[in-house]
């Protein structure tokens, strides 16, 4: 038994002598942020790295780790004891995240760059008061479409996802939400919020376009469009501006009828544990030269005032990078849906998939 | 119970990482959302009948194919030279090395429209969509596969003696005699580990038909992939049933050989 013992002790010890390391390795205390995969600037080229700014101007240890989607971030905040500091939901998890109390009202005044975000974005239906939110970027859904693969057809509105002259050459969303926005759309219901007989009618028009569909699509979507694989698509408008980068014959067009806007804003849950250090690296990546250069990275629009401007000509000139207001007007946000309809709505998407 | 010492690691392993997360699905199959005993998940897992068919036809073809393939290739290389066989071994093993999912790209870049592949049978006057059906499915899994199948069925016939092979053929067998009464009997253990090898994962596998499949070729690893994040109790009575399944095939697969292959 005392082998053992002994094992046991050394195992400790080497597990204290390190944690001694790390705490004396200059940094002052760490944050855990939570965040979409690829969606600060790495440093790639002669881009800031963000976070690697953050850790030096601070002094600060950012562990940084990602998620795909809000559903999978919503999972492990409210079904693990995984502690984060700072997390980016989406409009709609944040009114979720809210109603269950699992983020934190923020104080203001340790955040002073929260001031600087755009008027408009400081009373989103989310978060109608600005209390719990810091919003980090947004865009809107858009179309996209190769000019040689559309036979002399200029689609402008979210119609052409179902033109039988292009049957095998479009795409559709492989996410239930952004693809039943779009068919709801097309079935007069609003997207916003909706009943589960809503979510029938859109299950109907989606049925409708399968057969006319190519494949249903994620990133895929930048292989098919660039590489001439398919005629039109669905996608963020963001990232159309950067497949139109890639090949010339692309044209991205903000569809007629209004699309999705979504905002993606960091805050802070309710079992953070460094609410300091989490305010401090909020407040940085406020700043409009940080907030710049993320949103040139990820190619969505910063919400925070004096970015744009600081962005390079393109982006900040691109309708599909920064919509104009009177497009916005005609834009919906996606609130939160109960989660038994929410559940519904995934259930029929695959079961249309299948 | 007669534990020796050295197996408490294993055991423990055993019960945080198989025990535990097996109850864990198992307590979410039986529940409801609110935590209280329902059959319900079960309800709505039967409504990917259809989905869970297609996957165990999937899965059925393709590990057809890979045994089909290997069992030549398995033979042919278990009578080469050592030095040879080790070769071979090594070129089948490299590609394995390589991330699952980037061979998954490579393949989509080869079929595509307009890709090698296409090119080269439009120049034959062949005009046809490679990608985006089953066919195309298929063909990724037995790519992703191959090995395990090859790999088992050339160690296992490796260790037949030569000598057996050779008593045969004097004693008047002719090729297809000494394959039919010699290797093929020899080398089952070979067959069942292989197909155990690649029948399994094709079966529960996801993502590959999302990448080479059309609108119509969603897996059942790829729907409990997408229901689970939303509906845990649903997730979990799919996997459980899939489990069932595998199991039930397992089974069955060791009532043509010996008990060491399920182990596999």
């Amino acid at each position: 038994m005392k082998k053992y013992l002994s094992i046991l002790l050394a195992v400790v010890l080497a597990a204290a002598s390190c944690a001694v390391v790390t705490s004396c390795s200059g940094y002052e205390g760490e944050i855990n942020v939570y965040n979409w995969g690829d969606y600060v600037s790495d440093g790639s080229g002669d881009a800031i790295d963000t976070i690697a700014k953050f850790e030096e101007e601070y002094n600060i240890k950012v562990n940084y780790t990602t998620y795909e989607t809000n559903e999978e971030l919503y999972s492990i905040l409210s079904s693990s004891n995984t502690q984060y500091d700072v997390i980016f939901p989406s409009d709609y998890m944040v009114e979720k995240l809210v109603k269950e109390k699992l983020v934190q009202k923020l104080n203001r005044k340790n955040i002073p760059n929260s001031n600087n975000i755009l008027p408009k974005f400081q009373k989103m239906n989310f978060d109608p008061n600005y209390e719990y939110t810091v919003p980090y970027s947004w865009n809107v859904t858009g179309l996209v479409y190769n000019k040689k693969l559309v036979k002399d057809l200029k689609p402008d509105s979210w119609e052409f996802l179902w033109n039988k002259n292009l049957k095998g050459s479009i795409l559709q969303f492989n996410n239930s939400r952004d693809a039943y926005a779009i068919a709801m759309q097309m079935c007069g219901v609003n997207p916003e919020t909706f009943t589960k007989a809503d979510v029938d009618k859109a299950t109907k028009k989606l049925k409708e376009q399968k057969p006319l569909l190519k494949k249903y699509v994620m990133d895929q979507v930048f292989n098919e469009m660039e590489k001439n694989q398919s005629a039109i698509a669905p996608y963020y408008a963001g990232d159309v501006f950067t497949m139109m980068l890639n090949n010339e014959d692309l044209v991205g067009v903000l569809p007629k009828e209004g699309s999705n806007l979504f905002v993606d804003s960091m805050c802070i849950p309710s079992n953070a544990q460094n609410v300091e250090g989490a305010e401090k690296f909020i407040d940085f990546m406020t700043r409009a030269d940080i907030s710049a250069a993320n949103s040139e990275y990820i190619t969505y629009a910063s919400p925070v005032k004096g970015a744009k401007e600081l962005s390079y000509k393109e982006l900040r000139e691109s309708e599909l990078v920064y919509p104009p207001d009177s497009y916005l007007e005609k834009c919906y946000t996606f609130r939160d849906v109960d989660a038994d309809v929410y559940s519904y709505m995934q259930e029929q998407f695959v079961k249309l998939m299948s | 119970m007669r534990l020796k010492r050295p197996s408490i690691p294993y055991i423990a392993w055993m019960v945080v990482f198989t025990i535990i997360p097996i109850a864990l699905i198992l307590f979410y199959a039986f529940t409801d959302s609110s935590g209280s005993f329902s059959f319900e998940a079960f309800a709505k897992a039967f409504g990917y009948t259809n989905v869970f068919l297609k996957s165990l036809w999937i899965a059925f073809i393709s590990t057809l194919i890979c045994l089909i393939v290997a069992y030549p290739v398995g033979y042919f290389m278990s009578r080469q030279r050592k030095s040879v066989q080790n070769v071979l071994t090594m070129l089948f093993m490299i590609p394995m090395w390589m991330n699952f999912l980037l061979r998954i790209y490579a393949w989509m870049t080869l079929l595509q429209n307009g890709g090698p592949i296409d090119t080269m049978l439009s120049l034959l006057g062949i005009h046809t969509t490679l990608i985006g059906n089953q066919g195309a499915v298929i063909l990724g899994m037995v790519y992703e596969y191959l090995p395990f199948m090859i790999l088992p069925l050339y160690t296992v016939m490796a260790k037949i003696d030569t000598r057996l092979i050779e008593a045969a053929e004097d004693l008047g067998c002719n090729k297809l005699s000494v394959m039919r009464k010699v290797v093929f009997p020899l080398s089952i253990p070979g067959i069942i580990s292989g197909v155990t090898m690649v029948f399994v994962p094709t079966a529960s596998t996801f993502l590959v038909s999302q990448y080479l499949g059309g609108t119509d070729d969603l897996m059942i690893g790829d729907v409990i992939d997408k229901i689970f994040w939303s509906d845990h109790n649903t997730g979990s009575a799919i996997a459980l049933v899939l489990m069932a399944a595998i199991f039930v095939f397992l089974i069955i697969l060791n009532l043509f050989g010996d008990e060491e292959a399920i182990a596999a």
